[in-house]
């Protein structure tokens, strides 16, 4: 075809292949795209002339920061390497999400991902996009998605931006998630000014398999077919990989510019979906399959060839689009939702198709799997794309320079010593009472009371549990407990042991249930690696995230990364978080963290040092941030989550909540707030050290009243050190001595927190 | 043998399984039913489970009446099958006319997800017969459009016909009107509850077992019949 004929044409393909070597000097606007200069000439050194501009947009998406992992790739290694000895992980890293062996022939897969920028620029379809994007990738693995949870940070509570951000992210996860039918089972909330131009975002979801139901992202034998079914493609989320999440924001916060980077989500064709995958699943129709997430047909195009054979062709035409005016480039980029893909033997076909039509899911054949070794796409009649897969799907791997941060000494030098402390029992009283109300730590219902967390029928704990924990045999009793944990204002501190400190308290928060924590995801969310000091921040905790896994003895099945956290020069705190899966064996044996019964003995188990750098006190009461975060100890850790499983297994504990932000004085508030019981203890070393200061390794458990000698034995046994400090009772919290505070007067600082500002 | 109760899946039905479950705890046989099918499977009794049903884009539970099995479900609730809607379920028998009033949004316009209590009013009917009038149950409400809205005429008919199967008991959590948590046809059959009884049936996984009436309550409707 002739340049005249296509014009004709309307909006035809002028940049094929042919073209492409016959105007090899064309500009093509690859800045525009997120790609560098040496990294568009790699492009045409590697194909042998320069790229279409459907090629283009391939690599542009492919090789973005959020798909290609390419300033993070060499550091994340350590999680294979150090990767302690496992015989649960029945897939790892580099599948949608990794696999894990829970007995009784079940697998379970879960993964953590980010969904930042986008929960900026447009809140509310940001936030539920991000709930229907990992549940495709669980989906993908062969799973029954069966919980999601999230982890929120946000600006200050107050502040104006907050409204507008929280509200919509939140009511985005509880339309999306609620009409998807999956219950939400917990998460995080916390505020910093670090988080108001770049709010984080990070879901979670689980799904539930039979060992042999595991599915690959991978297109093999030739001949199969490549049928693309779900939700049309349109122009929605077009570069949302690349000039959405790989930028990072300008000064003035670019916000509408980037509006139409961001996806919109559809629930009911998520649930259909769902449904629909599991049918085809049951009916063994299905040879490879991949969730089209970021980068949409070009990731999963290049993915699945790249995984298999290494040869797909794709008859563009054969789109279903929204709008018939897209272009080729446009097509591949879009990140239009609820889509998938899958490879078909050709004998299947029809069955594959009656299952769709079932669901209403409309499927269409889109191309079909070729031994050559090359993705090939055509597009009205004319090659647009003919690329070797595993050179977009591979990306490039950059060693970016680090350096610690300069200010990191002076920042650990200040510590928080010198901060005035509560010296009598009022102000020890007042100081519980602030932080209690404080945003971090108040009562979340405002925003948990909008997700469904009963849907299905298997919820055992929700939120504010420790860990949420869902049934998966109703026979057997088997069942998985998750919790998610992350501490910027440790992490910047020390990443390395701010990283291990979230992984810790994650970890205890799983063990707080009564189920043997297993394996781990995360995500890690930082500036922009551009700068060194972000890097060395994003080094430091993967270093300490992969030592601390291997101390644990539980390894990293998978993650995220989400970079570009950051408004002009001004990055947020380093910000992993990290998720923990356990297993129960038996959940009506499960722990919750209220105290549930009047007159058991109420016990602290672990050392409290004087440790507030970085604490819930500091940052409340003074704004500060100064000092070194508090020391790790993951052997005692180990001995903690050992003892409160045996003790929930033999049923001596009547309640366990670990200690974390706010120390031992919020644990024991809130333990009486859950509960709707009150205790009288005794403190015996100084009571401001006990009550606010955040040592690790901490929980605080209540006995089942006359099994204290039993547990006591227990304590001894698995070496840890065990503190009686009194017994639940009354409707007050007193601590002897130094305040009574009643049930009533917590609740109330407690409550009225967000509601106050968020209506 | 053991009555049958069928619980119908629509695309977007969440909540089917749940409504399976409580029956099979109950003592009853559940019988899945598909929304694009127009067969009862002679079933003892439906249930019609929370969810989405079809996305709800319009209006919710207005497409979900049109729906094949619907073309069997009316005829035969009218001639007095035993049938409960339960959220969505509601919303669609309310779209169907089997029920008076309408379902709209929360007054907090905010959806609520929370362990409540309710009081059963009417205690004679296919679906309570296990309870006493004036019982209080605990279970949990998770709704986005809750409020309970008829007219004033409406509204005192069913109060003085005991068509009010159940109130809110621990103030009123989305707007209802008089506090209606549930209500019942006049001949007692069809019954529409906001709240999720099928969510109250174990203590482990709910607030406490005290759903597990309404199912018991058809099955012992059933056997007697």
């Amino acid at each position: 075809m002739s340049a005249g004929t296509q014009a004709a044409a309307g909006p035809v393909a002028q940049d094929t292949v042919g073209h492409a070597q016959a105007t090899p000097d064309r500009d093509q606007p690859y800045a525009a795209l997120g790609l560098t200069g040496p990294e568009y000439a790699r492009i045409a050194d590697l194909l042998g002339r320069r790229p279409t501009d459907a090629e283009l947009a391939i690599y542009s998406v492919m090789w973005s920061e959020h798909c290609s992992y390419k300033s993070s790739r060499r550091h994340l290694r350590q999680f294979g390497d150090k990767a302690p000895a496992t015989d649960v992980l029945l897939a790892g890293i580099g599948q949608n999400a990794g696999v894990v062996d829970i007995g009784h022939g079940y697998a379970v897969t879960f993964k953590i991902e980010s969904h930042n920028h986008p929960s900026y620029v447009e809140p509310f379809q940001g936030a539920a996009t991000g709930v229907g994007g990992i549940v495709r990738d669980i989906l993908a693995m062969g799973a029954r998605p069966v919980a999601v949870m999230d982890a929120l940070r946000f600006g200050p509570a107050d502040a104006a931006d907050t409204r507008r951000v929280l509200p919509g992210v939140v009511g985005g996860i509880s339309f999306y998630g609620n009409c998807l039918g999956l219950p939400n089972i917990g998460g995080e909330l916390a505020f910093d000014p670090c988080y108001i131009g770049n709010p984080l975002v990070n879901a979670l979801c689980v799904g539930l398999m039979r060992h042999d139901d595991l599915k690959s992202a991978v297109a093999t034998g030739t001949g199969n077919k490549v049928v693309l079914f779900g939700s049309r493609t349109g122009p929605d989320g077009v570069g949302g990989a690349s000039v959405l999440a790989s930028a990072t924001f300008g000064d003035d916060g670019g916000k509408a510019a980037k509006r139409p980077s961001v996806q919109v989500g559809d629930p009911f064709m998520e649930k259909l979906l769902v449904e629909c995958c599991l049918e085809l699943y049951a009916a063994d129709l299905i040879e490879g399959i991949q969730d089209l997430g970021a980068a949409g047909v070009a990731c999963a195009t290049t993915e699945l060839s790249a995984g298999g054979d290494g040869g797909m062709f794709v008859d563009m035409d054969a789109i279903p689009l929204r709008d018939p005016n897209l272009t080729p480039a446009e097509i591949l980029m879009s990140e239009s939702q609820e889509r998938m893909m899958a490879v078909v033997r050709p004998e299947h076909v029809d069955a594959f198709m009656a299952i769709c039509r079932k669901w209403d899911v409309e499927a269409t054949v889109i191309g079909e799997v070729t031994g050559d070794g090359t993705l090939t796409m055509t597009w009205r009649g004319s090659m647009v794309v003919q690329i070797p897969p595993r050179t977009a799907a591979d990306g490039p791997v950059y060693r970016r320079p680090l350096a610690r941060p300069d200010t990191l000494d002076a920042l650990q030098a200040s510590g928080p010593e010198s901060l005035a402390r509560a010296a009598d029992g009022a102000e020890l009283r007042e100081t519980l009472l602030k932080l209690l109300g404080s945003p971090g730590l108040a009562d979340k219902r405002w925003v948990t009371q909008q997700y469904d967390s009963r849907v299905r029928g298997n919820t055992v704990l929700a939120m504010p549990e420790d860990g949420g924990l869902v049934r998966v045999g109703e026979e057997t009793g088997l069942g998985i407990a998750l919790a998610t944990d992350g501490n910027g204002r440790y992490c910047t501190l020390d990443p390395y042991r701010g990283t291990q400190l979230a992984l810790a308290e994650a970890y205890r928060n799983v063990a707080m249930t009564g189920a043997v924590p297993v394996a781990v995801t995360n995500c890690l969310n930082f500036g922009s690696p551009e700068d060194p000091a972000v890097m060395w921040q994003l080094a430091e905790a993967v270093r300490g995230l992969a030592d601390g896994c291997k101390s644990l003895g539980i390894p990293v099945t998978g993650g995220n990364v989400s970079l570009y956290n950051q408004t002009g020069t001004t990055a947020i705190q380093p910000t992993p978080v990290i998720g923990v899966l356990g297993v129960h064996d038996d959940v009506t044996k499960r722990l919750a963290a209220g105290f549930g019964t009047d007159g058991a003995e109420v016990v602290l188990l672990g050392r409290t040092s004087e440790e507030f750098g970085g604490s819930a006190w500091a940052g409340v009461v003074h704004q500060h941030l100064g000092g070194l975060p508090p020391a790790v100890d993951l052997d005692a850790e180990r001995q903690l989550a050992i003892l409160v499983t045996a003790a929930a297994s033999a049923g001596v504990l009547a309640s366990a909540h670990d200690l974390s932000d706010g120390g031992l004085a919020i644990a024991l508030a809130e333990a009486c707030l859950y509960g709707g019981r009150g205790c009288a203890v005794a403190l015996r070393g100084d009571a401001f050290t006990d009550l606010f200061s955040e040592s690790a390794a901490r929980a605080l458990v209540s006995v089942v009243p006359g099994r204290e000698r039993e547990f006591a034995a227990l304590a001894e046994e698995h070496g840890v050190p065990a503190t009686v400090l009194g017994v639940t009772t009354g409707d007050a919290l007193t601590v002897e001595g130094v305040f009574e505070v009643p049930l009533t007067a917590l609740e109330q600082a407690w409550t009225g927190t967000l509601p106050a500002i968020f209506g | 043998m053991t009555a049958r109760i069928g619980v119908v899946t629509f695309p977007g039905s969440l909540d089917d399984h749940d409504a399976c479950r409580a029956v099979r705890l109950a003592g009853g046989t559940p019988v899945p039913l598909w929304h694009g099918e127009a067969d009862l499977q002679g079933v003892d009794g439906v249930v019609l489970p929370g969810g989405f049903s079809y996305g709800d884009y319009l209006r919710c539970g207005a497409i979900a009446r049109f729906a094949p099995v619907m073309t069997q479900l009316i005829p035969a609730a009218r001639a007095g099958l035993p049938v409960l809607g339960i959220c969505n379920g509601f919303q669609v028998l309310c779209e169907a006319h089997l029920l008076p009033g309408a379902l709209t949004r929360n007054a907090g316009l905010r959806f609520v997800n929370r362990d409540i209590r309710i009081r059963v009013e009417a205690a004679g009917t296919r679906w309570t017969s296990q309870y006493t009038a004036g019982q209080e149950l605990t279970v949990v409400l998770k709704s986005g459009e809750g409020a309970y809205l008829a007219d004033e005429a409406t509204l005192d008919r069913l109060e003085a016909g005991g068509q009010v199967l159940a109130r809110y008991a621990s103030g009123n959590p989305n707007g209802s009107a008089r506090d209606i948590a549930g209500v019942v046809s006049e001949a007692g059959n069809v019954a529409g509850l906001m709240p999720h009884p099928e969510h109250a049936v174990d203590p482990l996984t709910g607030p406490s077992a005290d759903g597990l009436g309404f199912f018991a309550s058809v099955l012992a409707a059933t056997v007697a019949a």
